[in-house]
């Protein structure tokens, strides 16, 4: 047995990035990204979400780089980000003025402007579809004139769509919070400290990997939480940037503003039930709302962020779930795959001192449990 | 002979609030109020102008129902909660003329690692489940400044076994030991910086009847032995009279009754008091 | 797209906010800085506090040593150095002497630094309480407070089970008699390098986003009781099968019959030391 480690090289380490590009050509294909940008809206909206950078076009270069491995496109991205200098900051956006695509609500029936299916897998049945394998670009072409003929006949323009929990927040029935206008916190500015404010633990949610996010908030409903929550709202749409003038000698005004582009997202709002002590010491139920909202179109982990939102609302070291150091430190994906993935790394050394002790302890046996 | 009239420990108008209060229940007088509760702004008045002392070698009771506050005094006095208001005095701290309760951190540290032990209702409180139980000791030990683990480890088996913790489990979690044996750990560990004070809170609660007056017995004894200040918080009256001297009656975060135990139980004067002495007979 | 990137990988502004960081840790020995790190062209666990740290103070006229388990070559200091290298032109060396910026994993070169030299060391955990408390929230009170009962009790119940301290690499440290300090997983061989130490030592974790530094000539003691002093590993008895040398670091090997012989860990020593035993050879012969 030897502790000392590949001492690898620089040879070596060229072989092996020379045998990755091997990989990813070796089919003789090249993937166009073009085609990437076209046809995996799935993977880049996941992408874009946890790498917290919102660009389809570099989101498409990374994962044809990588392969289609969102670990490793999300870092890519993420330590892009890293040397890219913050230039501007967008005005506030309100997600009121949303052009929404799709928008549902699980606990009204009947919602002001209608429940908008949009698209969505949840109403396919999940059947292979082994026609795509014959798929030719002339039937493609065909299907899409005819459809978009049908849609653009008579539709118009969706106007922006009213909030469905303003219908309970007029009725008294969520809690009212006083207007917070404080800048919010940025944890890629500064580093979160504890306890956080809400503005860093939703920054930390909607960067978290879309699976480890997923399945805290699964746990939550389970039983690792004593929170029940409903869908009251969950809204896909285009939601428009502005920054203000830069060039404004002046506070700069909001007509000056420039139009900078819009970014798709999706933004859910839960309903949560919870006993509140009133005036007068009643007690009585009223509405929380949780609060999820992601780049792109990514569903489950924008509600599952929500019923986070409202599980760190509420600090218990009952479940982790309400343990906003578990929770938040263990979500992001750059630093877990990155912790466990160094365990590839040699630790000889340690290994070395590990040994030292180990032997150490078998040669002295326990002098001090003898002694007692 | 003087020394003897300056008390252990003084507690003069200690208060703890939750909530800010509103203008239907800050008067001093504190009207209105729904036992320690304000119907209006919910703030509750956990302790309410608490004043006591405890002299040398003296046991003093605090009985009273839970919710009477007297739990939430105890927090306050080792720091755990800080209070709202009042001043703290011991004798071992600056000669008795410095507010503990205005210390900086580093100072309280320094008051609960070398001039007072607690001893928990729950020992997961006081104990480090998962280490050994002669650690649990030698952390309070190190606590206060200790590096030699021979000295140590030869005050925490003296301890331990002087609470009847067999040297062969000395070295064991008290997670796997009984509740009677955790408790016991707990006043070891309490007292094994020989603390001027000692703060017994509910010990016994929750302990088989022969297992609670084991406990009790040991306490009396090492009381005795080493002359050490107590407080102990029941609601259980057959623990106060059996351990304390003199007691106080909390009732709604108010002390409504002080006086020498045997007193208190022969002729009570507070009807809550009463209440409490014919449950007991 | 064709897109450049910055001299030294960051902008300015990150650049300076890192030393910012990092003058703070110099200013309160021990004292882990809270910063805001970010995410490196290397996997997070990989480096990237070191690196970071590195990326921010290394100018043109640096020359740069990287080693990772005491190798120059192994293939993660490579990588380190390719990364470095494709952002700046500095020089690079193997030979401790001429560095003036070292980054390292988990150990500090066997060559004694000097005053112009800074080493950096990578640091998976920087919170040396945090096995005995998980919380970060409760970690940093208990530094306010200089409450380390949980680091010794830790060392205490090592000795209460095995009979001694059983603690391998990141044995901690108290540093300027203030801060209890994780020295990152450097042997514990390497503990007293700490000491007193000429050159200034930085160490960045860049996961969990905190730069804490060892000024020159600072005291850092390694926990011990006073019973149960400290004790760094043993190589009294071993002697380096390439260059002979000895109290020093060794890495164990095996040979073919199966039998174990060392050799220096610290590999541009051990390269150095031979040259040095071939120049006294050619000198004798």
């Amino acid at each position: 047995m030897a502790y000392v480690a590949v001492k690898g090289g620089e040879a070596a380490i060229q072989e092996s990035i020379e045998g990755l590009r091997y990989e990813r050509l070796k089919k003789k294909e090249i993937l166009e990204i073009n085609s990437i940008q076209a046809g995996l809206r799935g993977l880049i909206d996941q992408i874009m979400s946890e790498s917290s950078l919102y660009s389809e076009e570099l989101a498409s270069i990374a994962i044809k780089q990588t392969e289609g491995n969102a670990e490793e496109a999300v870092l890519l991205l993420r330590a892009y980000r890293s040397t890219l200098p913050r230039k501007h900051y967008s005005r506030l956006v309100k997600t009121e003025d949303m052009q929404v695509e799709r928008r549902i609500s699980a606990g009204f029936k009947d919602i002001p402007g209608g429940q908008l299916l949009g698209s969505a897998y949840d109403y396919t049945h999940r059947l292979m579809d082994f026609s795509l394998v014959e798929e030719t670009k002339a039937e493609a072409m065909k299907w899409l004139e005819a459809y978009e003929n049908r849609i653009n006949e008579g539709s118009s323009p969706i106007e922006a769509l009213p909030k469905v929990v303003d219908y309970l927040r007029k009725e008294g029935l969520l809690r009212e919070y006083p207007e917070d206008s404080r800048e919010p916190k940025d944890i890629t500015t500064k580093s979160m400290a504890f306890p956080t404010e809400r503005s860093e633990r939703l920054q930390a949610l909607t960067r978290g990997m879309s699976s480890a996010v997923t399945a805290l908030g699964y746990a939550a409903i389970r039983g690792y939480s004593q929170l029940h929550p409903t869908v009251g709202e969950l809204r896909i749409g285009s939601l428009p940037l502005y920054i203000p003038n830069p060039l404004s000698l002046q506070e700069a005004s909001a007509e000056e503003d420039f139009y900078i582009g819009e970014i798709k997202a999706t933004e859910v709002e839960s309903l949560i039930p919870i006993v509140k002590e009133s005036q007068g010491g009643k007690k009585e139920i009223i509405f929380e709302i949780g609060y999820g909202i992601c780049f792109g179109q990514n569903e489950t982990k924008a509600i599952a962020m929500s019923i986070l939102d409202q599980c760190l609302e509420r600090p218990s070291k009952e479940f982790p779930t309400h343990d906003e150091e578990f929770v938040l430190l263990h979500i992001d994906g750059v630093e877990a795959s990155g912790f466990i993935s160094h365990l590839k790394l040699p630790h000889y050394v340690t290994f070395q001192s590990e040994l030292d002790r180990v032997r150490r302890s078998r040669r002295g046996g326990n002098e001090n449990e003898d002694s007692l | 002979m003087e020394s003897y009239e300056i008390p252990v420990l003084a507690v003069k108008g200690l208060r703890k609030q939750y909530g800010d209060g509103c203008s239907y229940c800050s008067g001093p007088k504190k009207e209105g109020l729904e036992r320690n509760f304000c119907p209006q702004c919910g703030t509750v008045y956990a302790c309410q102008d608490i004043s006591f002392e405890v002299y040398e070698g003296e046991i003093l009771g605090v009985v009273g129902e839970s919710g009477s506050g007297k739990s939430t005094m105890m927090s306050c006095l080792y720091f755990d909660q800080e209070a709202t208001d009042g001043e703290v005095y011991i004798s071992g701290y600056e000669e008795g003329k410095s507010n503990i309760l205005r210390q900086s951190r580093q100072q309280r540290r320094y008051i609960k690692n070398h001039l007072m032990g607690i001893v928990y209702q729950n020992p997961e409180k006081g104990l480090k489940m998962d280490f050994s139980a002669i650690g649990n000791i030698a952390e309070k030990l190190i606590a206060a400044g200790h590096r030699n683990v021979s000295a140590m480890e030869t005050r925490g088996k003296a301890l331990l076994q002087h609470v009847n913790i067999p040297l062969f489990r000395i070295k064991d979690i008290p997670r796997n030991f009984s509740g009677g044996m955790q408790q016991r750990v707990q006043i070891a560990k309490a007292l094994s910086n020989n603390p001027p004070i000692l703060l017994l809170d509910e010990v016994t609660t929750g302990l088989d009847l022969s297992v609670q007056a084991n406990v009790l017995d040991l306490i009396k004894g090492l009381q005795r032995e080493l002359g050490i200040s107590i407080v102990v918080v029941s609601h259980d009256l057959a623990v106060i009279r059996m351990l304390a001297d003199r007691t106080i009656v909390m009732l709604n975060g108010k002390v409504v009754e002080e006086g020498l135990t045997d007193q208190i139980l022969e002729d009570p004067q507070h009807p809550y008091t009463q209440q409490l002495v014919h449950s007991l007979l | 797209m064709k897109i450049a990137y910055n001299y030294a990988f960051f902008d300015e502004g990150s650049k300076r906010e890192i030393r910012r960081a990092t003058l703070k840790a110099i200013a309160i020995p021990g004292y882990q800085v809270p910063f805001a790190s970010r995410e490196m062209p290397i996997a997070r666990g990989w480096g990237t506090g070191g690196l970071q740290l590195t990326l921010s103070l290394i100018g043109k006229s640096d020359v740069l040593k990287v080693i990772d388990q005491g190798s120059d070559e192994s293939v993660n200091a490579v990588s380190i150095k390719r990364l470095i290298q494709a952002t700046t032109d500095v020089a690079i060396t193997d030979e401790t002497k001429e560095a003036t910026l070292l980054q390292s994993r988990h150990r500090i070169p066997e060559v004694p630094l000097q005053e112009n030299q800074i080493l950096v060391l990578q640091v998976p955990i920087p919170e040396p309480l945090r096995w005995i408390e998980a919380s970060e929230y409760a970690t940093k009170r208990l530094h306010a407070d200089r409450e380390y009962s949980g680091a010794w009790l830790m060392l205490f119940e090592q000795i209460m089970k095995h009979g001694h301290i059983s603690t391998g690499a990141d044995h901690p440290v108290e540093i300027n008699d203030r801060y209890v300090m994780a020295p990152s997983p450097i042997p514990r061989f390497d503990n007293p390098k700490l000491h007193m130490s000429k050159a200034l030592i930085l160490l960045g974790a860049g996961r969990e986003k905190k730069i804490y530094a060892v000024p020159p000539y600072t005291k850092v003691v390694s926990l011990a009781f006073e019973d149960y002093p400290f004790e760094p590993e043993d190589f009294s008895d071993k002697v380096c099968r390439l260059c002979g040398s000895k109290g020093v670091y060794m890495d164990e090997l095996v040979d073919e019959a199966g039998i174990a012989y060392y050799q220096c860990n610290d590999a541009s020593y051990c390269l150095q030391a031979l040259n040095q035993s071939d120049k006294q050879t050619e000198v004798m012969g």
